[in-house]
């Protein structure tokens, strides 16, 4: 394509090429300052990558002991899911459906949908439905909140320090790793690049 | 100052909200007739639509839950058969007691200041520009980023509550139980998140191109 792209900023509407970012930077809407195009070096690669090993990280975080809490000889071992659990038996059903979505589904819808969308077109194909999938992960984004939820670990670990003994298990360091890989994986997802995939099609 | 060239709206051009492909409006459209994106079948909108009556009832929402949630307690920690109920701010108020002003500073920020400095952002975006004004546009956008970035750390009161739920779980001698509060402040910082989706900032820019006519 050497037709040069007109897009509309999304903050001010302002009429304006696309251009293309300069490397390891971003293009920006000269009137709003809004990011128009962030520069990703082997998109696909590393996102592909990325969201391998971050639904690793995810099963560990899901699978393993997350928190131990020591109290006069007493050991409560949780897992990632045991807050939700409890949350519900207390009848707060709510508040757990808000935990849940926001910690444990949402980035775990995240990854597949970035494997359904990458495994295909690394192997030269579209996958089905790829639209509709690509909108899907965009509407996500603002749902997705484990790094407040990291905040929120050591918050309560400061608070309960003085009367019990907090161990982290296992399932805590992929969880933190987990914040990190997925927001590489969703910072090198390019979907300029994927929209080009897009078949026009009624 | 040189007026902006132009807007994609004033060129009768829609930008695709998912794909960014740009299509041209047809000159007799019928308003029930909705239009996709040819590229991604995104429905296509000029300006979010009813975007101001939107964000204003979802702001006065938030508003009205905003008082439950400080006022209720959010949990209640029953210890060697007393119990004692916190709010967020008797939470805050223990927190500096013992010293760890710190995290008192973090929670009163993420969880009294945002959401208050949230809305009141937005009821200024909206006032302003419901009354035309040409003030300061850039700055305005950057409001509206900033309200759309910060919302989310208001869930660490929630996350605090959820964990320290499922650690304390001592039969006992020490037991946690979440509390009304909480769930209002939950409603809270839901809201908000829908009401900075459904402001449109490029509201702000058309009653500048506005005035330029
Ligand atoms: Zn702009
Ligand atoms: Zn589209």
């Amino acid at each position: 394509m050497t037709e040069p792209t007109f897009i509309a900023c999304h903050e001010c509407d302002l009429l304006q090429h696309l251009k293309s970012p300069p490397p390891g930077g971003s293009a920006r809407c000269p009137r709003c300052g809004a990011v128009l195009h962030r520069s990703k070096r082997d998109s696909l690669n590393r996102t592909l990558a990325l969201s391998l090993a971050g639904l690793t990280l995810f099963a560990v975080a899901n699978a393993f002991p997350f928190l131990a809490f020591e109290m006069q000889g007493q050991v409560t071992q949780t897992r990632l899911f045991t807050g939700v659990r409890d949350l519900y038996d207390q009848g707060m059903w709510g508040l757990a459906a808000l935990v849940l979505l926001t910690t444990i589904i949402v980035p775990a819808v995240q990854l597949t949908l970035m494997l359904y969308i990458l495994v295909p077109l690394k192997v030269g194909r579209a996958p089905q439905h790829l639209a509709g999938v690509l909108r899907l992960l965009q509407n996500l984004t603002p749902w997705g909140m484990m790094e407040v939820f990291m905040l929120g670990i050591l918050v309560s670990v400061v608070k309960l320090a003085g009367m019990a003994t907090i161990v982290p298990g296992l399932a805590l360091w992929a969880f933190g790793l987990l914040i990190f890989v997925l927001a590489a994986a969703a910072a090198s997802l390019d979907p300029h690049l994927i929209w080009e995939k897009v078949r026009y099609a009624p | 100052m040189k007026p902006w060239p132009s807007s994609a709206a004033r060129q009768s051009l829609i930008s695709c909200p998912s794909c960014e492909l740009l299509s041209k409006v047809p000159a007799n459209l019928d308003d029930r007739v909705r239009m996709r994106c040819p590229r991604c079948g995104a429905t296509l909108h000029a300006r979010k639509p009813n975007s101001l009556a939107r964000t204003w009832a979802l702001v006065i929402a938030a508003f009205i839950f905003y008082i439950p949630a400080n006022v209720l307690p959010i949990m209640t920690v029953t210890s060697l058969g007393k119990t004692q109920s916190d709010t967020i701010m008797s939470g805050v108020a223990y927190l500096l007691l013992h010293g760890m002003w710190p995290l008192a500073l973090l929670i009163f920020f993420a969880s009294v200041v945002v959401p208050l400095l949230k809305l009141v952002i937005l009821v200024y975006l909206l006032i302003s520009v419901q009354l035309r004004s040409r003030w300061r546009p850039r700055d305005r956008t950057r409001l509206y980023r900033i309200t759309e970035a910060v919302g989310r750390w208001s869930m660490v009161d929630i996350y605090v509550v959820t964990i320290l739920v499922a650690l304390v779980h001592l039969g006992n001698l020490a037991t946690i139980r979440a509390e009304a509060g909480a769930v209002f402040f939950g409603a809270v910082v839901v809201i908000t998140i829908f009401a900075a989706l459904t402001f449109d900032p490029r509201l702000i820019w058309d009653r500048l191109e506005q005035s330029h006519e």
